[in-house]
């Protein structure tokens, strides 16, 4: 074991994955000679050489529908997207031909999209995005949010070696400020099982990626409230750990569902919804929201911070909710 | 690296240089046979209700299909589209899973679970198409992609038509197979009509082959009706390919000689224009060809073409008896498991 943070946890199981897979390459803008923007694949085409770290054209579409064929022929593709933003260019090769593949011709595509999401850093509106929930309404794409560095390794390892399309949203501000233990052997974090960050009697707050930390500040911040708050950090929303939810709720009786992306529509409504039709009777309480605003992410550091559910906006809600 | 337009196939001679013998030449004939019957009887298929959905064919596309298919290398791969029956056809699809497929019953490659052309056997080297063209050209290039990783001397070839020129896809496509000179070769079926879109439409070049040259690899035009011709310009392409020559793309010039789907009566299209082109029908031209170059009988052709009727009235017959697929298993294979990877491509 040895800390690590979020970003090197990210770039140590990718280049493990290399290392013990020669079918595995990596491809996107700038993560070659350049490292990526973020720096998660630096070094890695000293390494692996140029066919295997490859600097693509400015061409998302290109990038991951090449992925797509490259891994109907057998390779084990990861694309990176500069931002998570940028997925959007490629919606149609992810959308029409990756995800439906499988289903209707039968052709399994193993690729994983890496995806540095997220705000907190006046990123504005194309830099900043989590669009997490458009994909988890697709059938046949898998969504993978990790927020621990152990996570982000295991979870990373597990996306390149499913059969499937997988995406792998890392959060951009976690990358340098969340460090934490991490195993130095290779090991493989199971998709579908949440992860208790902290146990708690009385509220649960369901949530995944860096609103797990801001959920961690509003419970302490709640410790002289007399009430104990259960964290439950779903660490992939397709599939998603319903059992887990579900239990939580039975045992608090109490859920806020939090998360940074924007509110309709948004992946929060699809647990509230579950837990409406299964745990009803269950609640003492109705089933809380906090998510960001229905707007597009903001620029100005005032205006972002409205718009990023805030410590301060989570305790609140957590009160309300102890007082229902 | 300027664009040419291939000149047409001559003598037999000229043909059995560009590796074709005589048995070749009839296989030929009787798979752009094959490709028409399939697409004929579906006709009868739709008209008989026995075809969900709507129906698409590539009439006066069947040397074009047939003739790239057969400069393949058994090892390569391609994406072919709702115009090119004749690559499933030459490439060894069986014609009773097409019908099969027309008629969404469970033994049609996707099982009911898509329509039409929507199909391939990923064991024949084909991808399955999607309506979002050229949304397969990308994909294609991926193939090529991994074939160039692991050194393999394997070619990909990707179709799209001169409508779906005008999407991103086929720019980000070309351009990065010219930027790594990747072993693809792009094939552009040129039946100058969109649905109801004429090609000034659709582009303002010339030739859409003309395009290759920005993309930093060769461009060709050929007359689509020649099945020869685009046999020698695709082999003369794939051959590039594998060898480290990087992407060719060959336009291929037809008419579409039906409506765009069987609803459409094509109303848009000059009738001058079908006239024009129903003189150079690639079945009929192929034949005389075969008269006149390489002395077809009229024994070797009834035994073609009763031999084809046979098979597809087989095909036809199996087809029918295929159950419609269960609904039971409506939610099956959303995700795939590892024992899905189980295929020659992922050993």
């Amino acid at each position: 074991m040895a800390e690590k943070t979020y970003l090197q946890a990210i770039s140590d199981g990718l280049r493990e994955e290399m290392r013990r897979d020669k079918r595995v390459f990596v491809i996107g803008e700038d993560v070659g000679v350049y490292g990526g923007a973020f720096k998660v694949t630096l070094g890695f085409q000293e390494e692996f050489g140029a066919w295997r770290v490859i600097d693509a054209p400015l061409s998302e579409t290109a990038i991951v529908g090449g992925c797509t064929g490259a891994a109907i022929m057998g390779m084990r593709p990861v694309a990176e997207m500069q931002f998570a933003d940028f997925i959007s260019c490629a919606w149609d090769q992810l959308v029409t031909v990756a995800a439906k593949q499988r289903w209707r011709a039968g052709t399994p595509v193993p690729i994983t999209v890496r995806l540095p999401s997220g705000g907190g850093f006046s990123g504005g509106p194309f830099h900043s995005q989590n669009p997490e929930s458009s994909f988890a309404h697709i059938p046949g794409l898998k969504v993978i949010c990790p927020a621990t560095p152990e996570d982000a390794k295991g979870l990373l390892a597990s996306a390149i070696q499913d059969p499937n399309p997988c995406l792998y949203f890392e959060h951009k501000h976690l990358y340098r400020r969340i460090k934490a233990e991490v195993p130095d052997e290779r090991y493989e974090t199971p998709f579908g099982k949440a992860r208790v960050h902290q146990e708690g009697d009385d509220l649960s707050v369901i949530t995944w990626g860096a609103m797990v930390y801001t959920a961690e500040e509003a419970a302490q911040q709640l410790d002289g409230d007399d009430v104990s708050v259960e964290i439950l950090d779903l660490r992939t929303l397709i599939p998603w750990d319903k059992q887990a939810v579900l239990e939580s709720v039975r045992k608090t009786s109490k859920v806020l569902v939090l998360h940074e992306d924007t509110h309709t529509g948004g992946f929060g409504g699809e647990i509230a919804a579950t837990i409406a039709e299964e745990a009803f009777e269950d609640l003492d309480a109705p089933v809380k929201r906090i998510t960001a605003p229905d707007t597009p992410v903001p620029f100005s550091p005032g205006l972002e911070k409205a718009f990023i559910p805030q410590v301060e906006d989570v305790v609140a809600g957590l009160r309300d909710l102890a007082a229902y | 690296m300027a664009i040419r337009e291939a000149e047409p196939v001559g003598s037999l001679r000229e043909v059995k240089e560009a590796g074709l013998d005589r048995e070749d030449l009839l296989g030929i004939y009787r798979n752009m046979v094959i490709t028409r019957g399939i697409e004929e009887r579906g006709h009868i298929l739709y008209k008989q209700g026995k075809i969900p959905g709507s129906f698409y064919t590539g009439r006066g596309n069947e040397a074009s299909a047939v003739g790239v298919a057969t400069a393949m290398g058994a090892n390569d791969v391609g994406t072919p589209l709702h115009r090119d029956m004749g690559v499933h056809v030459t490439r060894g699809v069986e014609p009773w899973r097409i019908f099969a497929q027309y008629m969404g019953r469970s033994d049609g490659p996707t099982h009911g679970r898509d329509g039409n052309v929507h199909m391939a056997d990923s064991n024949l080297g084909l991808l399955a198409m999607v309506s979002h063209l050229p949304a397969m050209l990308p994909v294609a290039v991926g193939c090529a992609l991994a074939f160039r990783i692991r050194e393999e001397n394997r070619v990909a070839v990707g179709w799209y038509g001169e409508g779906a020129s005008a999407r991103g896809d086929a720019h980000e496509a070309m351009n990065f197979a010219g930027v790594r000179q990747l072993p693809v070769v792009f094939i552009c079926d040129n039946n100058q009509w969109a649905y109801s879109t004429p090609t000034h439409l659709e582009y303002a070049c010339e030739h859409l082959a003309d395009r290759a040259q920005a993309y930093g690899f060769d461009g060709v035009v050929v007359d689509g009706t020649d099945v020869l011709a685009v046999y020698r310009e695709a082999k003369r392409a794939i051959e590039k390919a594998r060898t480290g020559g990087g992407p060719t793309l060959i336009e291929s010039l037809t008419l579409r000689m039906e409506g765009h789907a069987v609803h459409d009566d094509a109303f848009y299209v000059p009738k001058e224009m079908f006239e024009e082109w129903a003189k150079s029908d690639p079945i009929e031209r192929y034949r005389s060809w075969l008269n006149a170059h390489a002395d077809m009988t009229q024994d070797e052709e009834d035994e073609i073409l009763g031999g084809v009727k046979r098979l597809l009235n087989e095909a036809l017959a199996r087809a029918e008896e295929s159950p419609l697929p269960d609904a039971g298993k409506l939610t099956d294979g959303v995700f795939a498991t590892p024992e899905d990877l189980d295929t020659p491509h992922h050993k």
